[in-house]
């Protein structure tokens, strides 16, 4: 398998190469695509393909500047996007949907995420499926921090994507303590629901698995890390 | 439910503890002075009524005494339900717990829970509760939050017209 | 805590082991052993494999065996109860149906039946039929749900899947009849919001012609089952005396013996029409209540047999305007029906003050609700007094002196649901 690389910066080698920077490098086109989700516009950038204009031309735009080039980056997002660990996190309501796309007739198991994992440290996919309590909030962002990169998290349902059916004292939604990247409506959203959220995910994975979450939370540095390690 | 009649009878051999009956709905209550809950809940025991199926509290608010506290008792053998009722004012919230001692000494042991959620909820104190924390709330919390003049709370829903104002004071 | 015998088999044999230089260790008597060992703390949860929902217990262990366990709960706390404060009362109901997220019919009818007792409405024998089929489905539904999740924590990792296929049936019912799989909203103050469409009787029909052939096949899946048989005969009885004074009702009770239901005992809705059994065990051990829960669902099903053949026809819902939206056809010729429609549909339906407690036997005990009406059209204060709050106080009591497997084994057939524990 050949293995394609690209200069960073166009001057790797060599003393001051006067090499013009070529837009197409990864460095420039990564630092493009935050200033276009910031909103503001490149100029000299022709996008690589037409895109509608819609309200997800921008995230669109981003999604396809930050498309990886390496094939073994390539083959690493798609073994990571096709092997999932979910945790086992049921708080809720929402939790008896999620055993049933365990069970036969949504079958997670046919894309490969049926392996259910106990321990926060040995899954990459926290689903929060149910309402989040203030009592509950910590532990689960504790969860959250127990996994390990890369990690993703699904807010399944509408009470921890947003406060849901209950609009109280009690709730907390999940975007307020811990980054989400894909949430699932509905209460409860069926079993086929869930599947489209995670299938979503798959697909975001396989293109770009960092898909920059520390820096977009603005969360460098959030890393649960042993003391004196 | 003990019919009407056999409400009256029963406040009569009460005596002072009941303060009042009602009947509403096939639905027997008795409301009683808070000293005498314990003694109440016993007489009504020995009656038959020996199942406690609920504990409860109400706020009453703005009816002083304002916090109310609902015994739900069970005849199994007869199949009769009857409820006491209690209100205590809000700046002595205090009753007697109901919770200690076994089922033989007079005792309830499942109002146990129940007795710490009227507390994390309302406010209600029971004096000689084994283990009074909240039950429900996070165990620091503040204020009691079924009492009606506790805010529902919530997050602001966006719509289009408060959306500037409402992401501008997040930020 | 005394000193209680140990109660099952292998922990007797335990007793008889000799072994040497360990031996002596072991051979100390019961009651030295007591004292000679520490006491662990152990924190379970919330967030574990084995807890069925968020459920955090402090477990305090003398070597393997449990001293005490003290519950700790609130992590799903949702403030329903509050939040039904603040609603009218049709309103009320989605969010009273999401508590104890099992048995959302009866968390509704619960409640229902509260309004209908101070609003004094009568409810048609069609909708109290439909509403015992759909009840008793649910009902299935939940214990259904809880074999499989109880047998994953034993270990029988299969009966979950079995179980969760039983469950899409209903689940297709359910959709087919209300429109939602879980959480229907289908139980309206005065009856139910629709009537069942074409075709759904014949689908139930085939349903309960199945369902005991199913039942069945998990009795022999499981009731022969030399881990299962070990793990749950003999375990963590309590009796009937301790439970009652702990306030616990349901499947539990029964399966100590006392033949206590509310559906023979108090008849509500229209289940005094129907003939069944109340399953009954004799020791109160683990089995008992997993052999209980099992015939429950056979009963169940016939329940369901009998009110789909005595289905009558009729009203679906009140006539009485005042709590029922009138039909559309009459909106247009009838003035009154206009304002009905009109007051119903912004300011909700008003109930004359006062307070009711309505008590149902759901899945897991006597599931009451008591609501305080002030006159307007909102709650005063609505209370579900649930089951499985009330039960867990008996956990304690009962895996006390037992190991941790046999706790985990209780903690299953307790059938805890931390929705209606935390509300």
């Amino acid at each position: 398998m050949e293995v394609k690389r690209d200069r960073l910066g166009g001057a790797g080698d060599g003393a001051g190469s006067a090499a013009p920077v070529d837009p197409r490098t990864l460095r420039v086109r990564d630092a493009n695509a935050r200033q276009l989700l910031r909103g503001g516009e490149i100029e000299g950038l022709t996008p690589a393909i037409e895109l509608e204009r819609n309200d997800d031309f921008d995230l669109e735009r981003h999604v396809q500047e930050r498309v990886l080039t390496t094939t073994l980056d390539k083959a690493v997002a798609w073994a990571r996007s096709n092997s999932f660990f979910p945790a086992t996190f049921g708080l809720a309501c929402c939790a008896i949907e999620m055993m049933s796309i365990v069970a036969a007739r949504v079958d997670v198991a046919r894309f490969g995420f049926e392996a259910f994992r106990a321990s926060p440290r040995q899954a990459d996919l926290l689903i929060l499926s149910g309402r989040v309590s203030i009592k509950m909030a910590p532990i689960v962002r504790r969860i959250y921090d127990q996994m390990l990169e890369p990690k993703w998290a699904i807010s399944m349902g509408a009470c921890c994507s947003s406060m849901g059916v209950f609009n109280n004292y009690a709730l907390v939604p999940a975007d307020k303590f811990m980054p989400i990247d894909v949430h699932v409506p509905g209460c409860p959203p069926r079993p086929e629901a869930l599947m489209h959220g995670v299938l979503k995910l798959r697909k975001m994975v396989q293109d770009d698995p960092d898909m920059g979450w520390r820096e977009r939370y603005d969360a460098v540095g959030t890393e649960e890390t042993l003391r004196g390690a | 439910m003990p019919d009407a009649t056999a409400l009256e009878l029963i406040r009569q051999e009460l005596g002072d503890a009941v303060l009042d009956t009602s009947f509403f709905r096939e639905r027997a209550t008795l409301e009683v002075s808070p000293q005498s809950i314990r003694a109440v809940l016993g007489h009504l025991r020995v009656k038959g009524y020996a199942h406690m199926a609920s504990l409860h509290g109400v706020d009453y608010y703005p009816h002083e005494p304002r916090l109310g506290v609902l015994y739900e008792l069970l005849n199994m053998s007869r199949v009769d339900r009857i409820s006491v009722k209690l209100r205590v004012p809000s700046d002595a919230p205090e009753v007697d717990s109901v919770t200690p001692d076994s089922a033989e000494h007079g005792g309830w042991p499942t109002a146990n829970f129940q007795e710490r959620e009227v507390f994390d909820m309302f406010g209600v104190v029971f004096r000689g509760h084994p283990d009074l924390r909240r039950i429900l709330m996070p165990e620091d919390y503040e204020g009691h939050p079924q009492r009606r003049d506790f805010p529902i709370g919530g997050e602001p829903v966006i719509f289009t017209y408060n959306e500037s104002p409402i992401l501008e004071g997040a930020e | 805590m005394s000193a209680s015998p140990p109660t099952s088999e292998y922990r007797r044999r335990e007793q008889s082991i000799t072994l040497s230089p360990l031996g002596e260790q072991l051979e100390q008597s019961h009651d030295e052993q007591q004292t000679s060992q520490e006491l662990l703390t152990l924190n379970f949860g919330p967030h574990h494999p084995a807890t069925h929902g968020v459920l955090r217990l402090l477990v305090t262990l003398r070597g393997e065996i449990v001293h005490d366990i003290k519950p700790i709960v609130g992590y799903v706390h949702t403030g329903i109860e509050k939040t039904a404060e603040d609603k009218s009362y049709w309103k009320v109901i989605p969010v009273i149906e999401r508590m104890d997220y099992l048995a959302y019919h009866f968390n509704s009818l619960a409640y229902i039946g509260a309004v209908e007792t101070l609003a004094e409405v009568v409810v048609p024998t069609r909708a109290e039929y439909l509403r015992v089929i759909h009840m008793e489905l649910n009902r299935i539904m939940s214990h259904l749900v809880w074999l499989g999740t109880s047998a994953l924590d034993l270990g029988a990792i299969s009966m979950f899947w079995y179980c969760f296929r039983e469950r899409e049936q209903i689940n297709d019912l359910f959709e087919m009849s209300t429109g939602q799989r879980m959480h229907t909203r289908y139980f309206q103050i005065g009856g139910v919001a629709e009537d069942v469409p074409v075709g759904w009787t014949e689908k139930l029909r085939g349903f309960v012609k199945r369902m005991p052939s199913s039942l069945d096949q998990y009795g022999d899946l499981l009731n022969s089952n030399e881990i299962v048989l070990q793990r749950l005969r003999g375990t963590c009885a309590l009796d009937a005396e301790t439970l009652l004074s702990l306030g616990v009702t349901g499947p539990l009770l029964r399966a100590a013996g006392n033949p206590w239901d509310l559906r023979k005992a108090a008849p509500y809705s229209c289940y005094g029409d129907f003939d069944f059994k109340i399953p009954v065990g004799t020791v109160g051990d683990n089995y008992d209540r997993f052999a209980v829960r099992m015939a429950e669902m056979h009963e169940s099903v016939k329940i369901i047999d009998q009110a789909l053949e005595g289905l009558p026809e009729g009203p679906y819902i009140t006539t009485d305007r005042k709590v029922a939206l009138p039909p559309r056809h009459e909106l247009a010729t009838s003035m009154e029906a206009l304002i009905h429609h009109f007051k119903l549909v912004t300011e909700g339906l008003r109930v004359p003050p006062g307070e009711a407690y309505y008590p149902i036997e759901g899945p897991r005990g006597e599931l009451g609700c008591f609501v305080r009406s002030d006159g307007s059209s909102k709650p005063a204060r609505v209370h579900m007094r649930d089951p499985s709050f009330v039960n867990l106080q008996a956990f304690s009591r009962m895996a006390e002196g037992s190991y941790i497997a046999d706790m985990i084994a209780t903690l299953a057939m307790l059938d805890p649901i931390l929705g209606g524990i935390d509300r």
